[in-house]
Order: structure tokens, then sequence, then C-alpha cells
């Protein structure tokens, strides 16, 4: 099978780098509007919309669980609380000064400063990467199949390799559960004549 | 919506099938993208989805707001007793290979299995518990 | 191609500012927690981003591939997105909360009905 891999690759790299600015740029625009509207019902579902391009983008990053969880999660749960809670609350936000100088100051400080962090991270996707060779990476990626005999690495790193901050993480959604119904058991107290007595 | 026949027939087509979904992708979380989160998630929808359409008093019958809750704690309890089940056999806290005598590769496909059973049944009942609490609060003019 | 991977991630450092600008800024309490949000999943995308390798694959180990990418970010960020909606539930049932108590949501009404007291 005879053909030129260099001209498939530059091609192929082309339209990968065309999707990548595609979605960050939807993503700004997104953020954007959310600064500037104040319509809380169209907030709520921008998030949405948020949570959905960088799915998307996570898919174009490789990393399928994460797309697949930030989908269901991101777009799905945090929306359907997000209107919950408008509906409780009332959707419009009383109008804001326009531009407030100390709050764009520390965030323009605090993102040059990351700027400056990240002149030190290594190139974006080479295989030679501190990160890819470290032996943790490379016996995971390698080990995971004999002694776990799953394909999927992801699920065994999580659910065996680092089994107890899965644990953790149910622990902490467990606690997400008590305390939202310690928050809203009790009836509203502007009821006619209701009780605070819960479920 | 209740009175809308549409929303009413296609509720009750699809809601089995986002539940056979939800199991899918729990059981296949070993050989492409999913597990325990997602499945759990895709469960609770299901249910948020009979709720909006059919009303939530309707949907608290069917799933009552005790049993959502006693969901979301014994899916911690089934985790966690995975791994005090390893320690009584033998091996340390979640070490799997000690829940099969013969094979550890074995133990290691039934702790994971138990494991993310834990995690779908927390996710499901916190999400419904969350649900529940924020869309049946204070109808106060019904 | 190295300056292209540094736009990258100043891009999505941008992201993160903007997320960063809603929570400080805004009044209102929503939609501080919908900035908390962007802020969150824009530092999950730089997480992810690099974990990258061009030229592979998804780290599901198959027979075709040879190259995956990275799982151990994948795996951080899986319970990091857990973990934000858990704080977002609970910010906005604080948030119901605070209405039901004070009878609004914006910040500044707030401090002066705290003030007066």
């Amino acid at each position: 099978m005879v053909f030129n891999p260099c001209k498939k690759k530059v091609g192929r790299w082309i339209i990968e780098i065309l999707i990548n600015v595609f979605l960050l740029s939807m993503l700004a625009v997104t953020a954007l509007i959310v600064v500037r509207t104040q319509n809380l019902f169209a907030v709520a579902m921008l998030t949405g919309i948020y949570s959905l391009l960088s799915a998307t983008f996570f898919t174009l990053l490789d990393a399928v669980d994460v797309a697949f969880t930030e989908a269901a999660v991101g777009a799905g749960v945090s929306t359907v609380l997000m209107l919950g809670t408008l509906s409780l609350v009332g959707h419009r936000q009383k109008k804001q000064r326009t531009v407030q100088i100390v709050p764009l100051l520390i965030v323009t400080v605090t993102g040059l400063i990351l700027m400056y962090g990240t002149l030190d991270i290594p190139p974006f996707g080479e295989a030679d990467n501190p990160v890819h060779l470290h032996e943790t990476t490379v016996h995971y990626l390698e080990e995971s199949s004999h002694e776990t005999g799953m394909p999927n690495v992801v699920t065994s790193v999580l659910a065996s390799y680092r089994g107890y901050d899965t644990m953790g993480e149910t622990t902490v959604i467990f606690t997400a559960m008590v305390g939202v119904l310690l928050l809203m058991s009790g009836r509203r107290k502007d009821e006619i004549g209701g009780t605070d007595d819960g479920e | 919506m209740e009175s809308n026949p549409i929303l009413r027939i296609a509720t009750k087509i699809m809601t089995p099938y986002i539940l056979l979904f939800a199991l899918y992708v729990q059981f296949h979380g070993d050989y492409g993208p999913g597990g325990g989160f997602q499945a759990g998630v895709i469960f609770a929808a299901a249910f948020v989805l009979y709720a909006l359409i059919y009303g939530i008093e309707t949907a608290r019958l069917v799933l009552p707001m005790g049993v959502a809750t006693l969901c979301g704690a014994l899916g911690v309890l089934i985790y966690a007793g995975v791994g005090i089940a390893t320690m009584l056999l033998g091996g340390g806290f979640l070490e799997y290979g000690f829940l099969d005598s013969h094979d550890a590769e074995h133990g290691q496909h039934l702790g994971i299995l138990l494991v993310e059973l834990g995690v779908l049944t927390t996710v499901f009942g916190v999400m419904v518990v969350i649900f529940y609490s924020f869309a049946g609060r204070g109808r106060v003019e019904e | 191609m190295s300056a292209l991977s540094f736009l990258n991630y100043w891009f999505v450092i941008i992201l993160m500012m903007v997320g960063f600008y809603v929570l400080i800024a805004q009044g209102n309490l929503v939609k501080k927690i919908v900035g908390l949000n962007i802020f969150q999943t824009s530092v999950f995308i730089l997480y992810i981003s690099a974990g990258k390798i061009t030229g592979g694959t998804a780290p599901i180990l198959d027979a075709q591939w040879s190259v995956y990418s990275n799982p151990l970010p994948h795996v951080l960020i899986l319970t990091a997105i857990v973990v934000g909606v858990a704080t977002s539930a609970l910010g906005l049932s604080l948030v119901v909360r605070i209405k039901e108590a004070y009878g609004t949501i914006e910040e500044d009404e707030i401090a002066r009905m705290d003030e007066s007291l």
C-alpha cells in the first residue's frame, strides 16, 4: 500500500485545527453572551450549550469518557437544576453597572500570570512530553489488559487502580444529596397554614 | 403537560428504552466509553422525563422520595461493602483480586462490576432526590 | 507549531478568565454560579488538552492502534465533573433559600438588608 503519509497527515491536521478553532470560538462567543445578557433563562440555556460544545471539544481531544460524562451531567442535569431554580427564584437580572474596573483588573492580572505560567508547558500533542513518559502512565497503558482484562483503560484506572478516589467521589455526591435534603426538605415559610414538617 | 396526548404517548414509549440504554452504558463501560456515572445520570433522566410530563405527584407514587434517598445511601454502602468483603477474604481494602480465589483477573472483573453498580445506584438516587427537592418545592396556589 | 500550541492554551485561559469575571463581578447569585460552571469547564478543557497526543486515539485498547492519549487526566477530570455538579446543586439550593429569606437574589440588595438590620 503506497501512499504519501506526509500529505495525508497534513490534510488531516489542517481539518483538525479548523474544527479546533471553530469550537473554541463558539465557546468564547457563548461565554461572552453569558456576561452581557440579563435574561437568566437564556443564561441557563447558554450554560447547557457551553457544556455541549465542550463535550464535543473533549471528543476531539480523544477524551470520550469525559465527553460522555460532561454531556450527560453538564448539559443534562445542570440545566435541569438551573431551570428548576429559576422557576423558584425569578428570571430577570437587575440592570448591572456596565463595566466594573476592579474585577476587570483582577481578572486581567490573573490571566496574564497564568499565561506567563503556560510558557513552561511542553508543546501541545507531542508524544515525548514528560507526562506521557512517566512510569505510571506507561504502567497503566501496558499492564491494564493483563491485570484487569478490560480494554477501557479509563474505567480500569477509575474503578481498580484509583478505587479510593472513586469511593471518595461517590461519598461527595452522597454528601451533596444530604446537603440538598437538609436545605430543601422543609416547607416554604410563606405557605399559608403550613408547618415545618418535611417529607 | 399531561393533557397533551403526543407527549404522554411518546414518554411512555421512550422510557423503557432510556432505562435500557442506561443499563447498556453501565455494563459496556468496560469495553467502550461509559461506566457508573453516565449510566446513573441517564437512568435518572428517564424518571425526570416522567415527572415532567405526568407531574411530580404521579412520579412520587412511582418512585417515592424515601426509595430514592435509600438508593443514594445504598450505593455508597455497596462500594464500601466490596472493600470490606475483600478485607474479610484476606486482602487489603478494595483489593479485588481476592474476591475470586482461583483467578485474580476474574476477581478484578467482579470487583469492578460491583463497584460500578454501587456508583450507578448512588448517582441515580442523588439526581432523583435533587430533582424532587427543586421541582416539588412550594407550589402554594394549587 | 509550538506557537500554535501556546495559542491553544492561552485561548482556554481567556475562557477561564471570562468565567472568573462573571463570578466576581456580577451581582446576581445565579449568574455567579453560572460563572463558576464556566470557569470549571474551561479548567477541564485545559487539563484534557495537556493529555492529548496528536495521531493517538482514545485510551480504549485495541489491536489496530499503538498510540493512546494519556488516560490519567481523563480520570481526574471525570471526578472533577461530578464534584462540580454536586457543588452547583448545593449552591443553587442555597440561592433558593436566600430568595425565600430575603426576597431577592441581587447581592447589593442583600447587603443593604443585612446592614439595615
